[in-house]
């Protein structure tokens, strides 16, 4: 173990070592700042403008003006993709020749990729066109991530503002993240990905005979393109069903070492610039380090439960201690170029970011192994989380540990200067509960009803259970990964769509958790944003509660552990704990 | 406010489709471009030939049966390159027991009358679990030495040979520290059979 905790212990520091020049980027970009590639893009981000018809610098958007550019622009989006995805008949770059699928699961992904979360019920490769892989999905990959990074910059806007109501604008901050940070950053690692084995093309599928006189089709694509931004915008959806278990999308130890970098190093940057920002680097990483030592735990609990090997394992009489020349452990759903040590940390960095892109297959982890990503989807992606979603996530518990701490000390709680009154948090709390609200409930209705039942694969037991939780949990804190037996499509005769028909109830469930989840709790951030816009800001006293020390990010932990499991710890329970409790089989 | 809405709409439009076209197609096609002319072997596969026959990919799997081949993991998948799913056998799965005690027994039967002494105890984790991918193209060293002694016995070469051929066919961790060494199996019977042929 010593080896992979090595391994470990280098991904944490290149991370870490990340944090600070990246963090200072991004801030130079939401300041619209000058940076090194604005004599590159500054002429396209001007003809941008022109192009849209807005003038961004005169036209400072308040909260309800930048949430409603946000909602348009949203809605349309979903209408295209919708679109894309019912007319694969017609498109070009489609070489298998493949029609569209059902009308229930086009909802379902739609409502998956719009909001940045990538829960795929269907197949890549066994459904989709090229095109609309690459025009439909690839693209709500940088889109989606950018407008999670535009409602971050416009709380922060709303947190610093000491005059006026503007929470600068909506097109203005799309535009320069997606020109000055998602689409560089991607052309370079998707051309690094192709070096380093991830294909790249518009073939069709290859016949090959292999060498000991048998017939394998291997799938192809422009794979890439995607990877790369599935994983820097923390979104998660696999060319392939196996997403990046498979070699054509993670070929090596290196390349999962830089995908696992591309999940982390905007969410952990993005808690720098918040510190620059606000005017006090101490302030972004004492968030930093909340997320830090919730991260941390979870990866050693990990890889500590993976490493011990399985229930059934054990039964079975396999030995699954490692030895010279094995990894030992439990290997069951993991490739052997990753080992138990990269798959756990892979598994722990896809959880707490709301990437969900998967090296290893989720439903196979032990028991303990398998309550971490539930744990961390349990915090609502606010350990990290997905780029920009996490911070404003998070921003939202900083604002109820303000309030909590401010209670306990007897104070008028205030945050940087700014009295957080009533309105601030109600509106605090609504974000913050809305999204647990909305995984209990469908998950509950999923669960006790035979609509529900239909989709699931290992049956009535805690295996069974946790499908069904999870399925819930993914979709609504818009993580994506999955105990991937639970399904809302049923493919007769993959490749093609030929007689595949979604399961209505679980595609339309998902649907509308998946849009309410991400939408309502952004409305609830831009509209704290804009409580907090243009309030005066009195001294910091003796008084004053500090944000930025380690008694906080105590309170903080707290916060985020008590919240996430005061409502979810008996579903969990449930599910992988019992399975981790017990050598029982089922 | 019906304005601002008007405007917006309008801008929304806009920009969806030019999103569309920069992101969507611009940008994959450039890259697509850019890497079949600078790195045509990966970005078509990372393909393997014999004697100017394309065999494989070196970075996905094949099945291999019979005792004259080093064999790979099992897979959920048969090794499909083109419907890939996981097995998703839970933790506390008696179905996965069952399939474990299979997977063990066969192995054993299959390996221990050429290396006597093979015990269920000295069997790797990877040799009896399916892996993630279903294609994966690796398997452990300790599987590896472990089939070695089988594979030269069929195809009467010096164990010294096949050992050589394994490490030959090993990739070591990337960069020395990342991910776990790995065997190719595809690679590794390639190099088999062209020093000792299947007639």
């Amino acid at each position: 173990m010593v080896q992979g905790y090595v391994q470990i212990a280098i991904f944490v520091v290149v991370l870490v070592a990340l944090v600070k020049p990246l963090g200072i980027y991004l801030a130079r970009v939401l300041n619209n700042e000058r940076v090194f590639l604005t004599p590159v893009f500054g002429p396209i981000e001007r003809g941008a403008y022109r192009l849209l018809r807005v003038k961004p610098e005169a036209e400072g958007q308040d909260w309800k003006q930048y949430a409603r550019s946000l909602v348009i622009f949203s809605l349309l989006f979903w209408i295209l993709l919708y679109l894309i995805l019912r007319t694969q008949g017609i498109q070009p770059f489609n070489p298998e020749g493949f029609h569209s699928g059902p009308w229930d699961l086009s909802f379902n992904t739609t409502s998956s990729f719009i909001t940045n979360t990538n829960w795929q019920y269907y197949g890549g490769e066994t459904t989709l066109t090229y095109f609309a892989q690459m025009a439909g999905l690839a693209v709500q990959n940088f889109v989606s991530a950018a407008v999670g990074i535009a409602v971050l910059a416009a709380l922060i806007r709303g947190i610093v503002s000491r005059s006026g109501k503007s929470l600068g604008n909506f097109w203005h901050d799309l535009v320069r993240i997606l020109l000055y940070v998602l689409l560089p950053i991607s052309i370079v690692g998707a051309l690094f990905l192709v070096s380093q084995g991830v294909i790249q093309n518009l073939s069709h599928a290859t016949v090959i005979h292999t060498l000991s006189g048998g017939t394998q089709i291997l799938a192809q694509g422009p794979v890439a393109s995607q990877e790369v931004i599935k994983e820097l915008g923390t979104n998660g959806g696999g060319f392939f069903n196996v997403n990046s278990s498979y070699p054509f999308e993670n070929p090596s130890g290196l390349t999962n070492f830089v995908e696992m970098l591309l999940i982390l190093v905007i969410p952990a940057a993005l808690t720098y610039t918040y510190g620059r920002m606000v005017g006090s680097q101490r302030q972004g990483w004492a968030i930093f380090s909340a997320m830090f030592v919730l991260f941390i735990i979870g990866v050693v609990v990990v890889y500590i439960a993976e490493q011990h090997g399985s229930p059934a394992q054990h039964a079975a009489g396999l030995h699954t201690a490692a030895f010279d020349g094995s990894t030992g452990g439990n290997m069951e759903g993991k490739d052997q170029r990753f080992g138990i040590a990269n798959t756990s940390l892979w598994t722990a960095i896809t959880t707490v970011t709301s990437c969900g892109a998967v090296n290893g297959a989720f439903e196979s982890l032990t028991g303990i192994g398998g309550a971490v990503p539930f744990a961390n989807l349990g915090f609502s992606e606010v350990v990290f989380g997905g780029v920009g979603a996490g911070l404003y996530g998070m921003l939202l518990y900083v604002l109820l540990a303000v309030f909590i701490g401010g209670l306990m000390v007897g104070r008028t709680p205030e945050y940087l200067g700014k009295k957080i009154g009533a309105r601030e948090i109600k509106l605090v709390s609504l974000g913050v509960l809305f999204t647990p609200l909305a995984v209990l409930l469908s998950a509950g209705a999923a669960s006790a009803t035979e609509l529900g039942k239909r989709s699931l694969y290992a049956g009535i037991n805690p295996t069974g259970f946790s499908e069904n939780l999870y399925a819930y949990m993914s979709q609504a804190n818009n993580n994506g990964s999955a105990w991937a037996g639970y399904t809302g499509f049923i493919q007769p005769h993959p490749p093609g769509n030929v007689g595949a028909f979604g399961i209505t109830f679980a595609d339309l469930l998902g649907g509308f958790v998946l849009i309410t989840a991400r939408f309502a709790p952004i409305l609830f951030v831009l509209a704290v944003a804009g409580a907090l816009a243009g309030k005066r800001v009195s001294p910091a006293g003796l008084g004053t509660m500090r944000t930025d020390n380690p008694t906080f990010v105590f309170l903080l932990i707290g916060i985020v552990i008590l919240v996430g499991a005061l409502t979810f710890f008996p579903a969990i329970l449930l599910g992988p704990i019992s399975n981790g409790l017990t050598g029982r089989l089922f | 406010m019906t304005q601002g809405l008007r405007r917006d709409l309008r801008t929304a439009a806009i920009a969806i489709l030019a999103m569309t076209v920069v992101l969507g197609l611009i940008y994959p096609l450039a890259i697509t471009g850019i890497s079949q002319v600078v790195f045509p072997g990966p970005a078509n596969g990372s393909k393997v030939s014999v004697d100017g026959k394309v065999v494989g990919s070196h970075l996905i799997g094949q099945e291999f049966k019979g005792k004259a081949w080093f064999h790979s993991r099992p897979s959920a998948t048969e090794y499909s390159g083109n419907v890939t799913f996981f097995g998703n056998a839970g933790p506390n799965s008696a179905e996965l027991r069952e399939e474990i005690r299979e997977e063990l027994a066969a192995y054993l039967r299959l390996n221990k009358p050429y290396d006597h002494s093979l015990t269920r105890k000295r069997v790797p984790v990877d040799a009896v679990t399916q892996s993630a991918s279903g294609v994966d193209p690796d398997i452990s060293e300790a599987n590896a030495l472990i089939q070695a002694h089988r594979v030269a016995a069929v195809r009467h070469l010096p164990l010294s040979k096949v050992e050589e051929l394994i490490s030959h066919n090993t990739d070591s961790r990337s960069l020395g520290v990342l991910g776990e060494p790995g065997v190719n199996v595809l690679e590794l019977n390639i190099a088999i059979d062209r020093e000792a042929p299947l007639k």
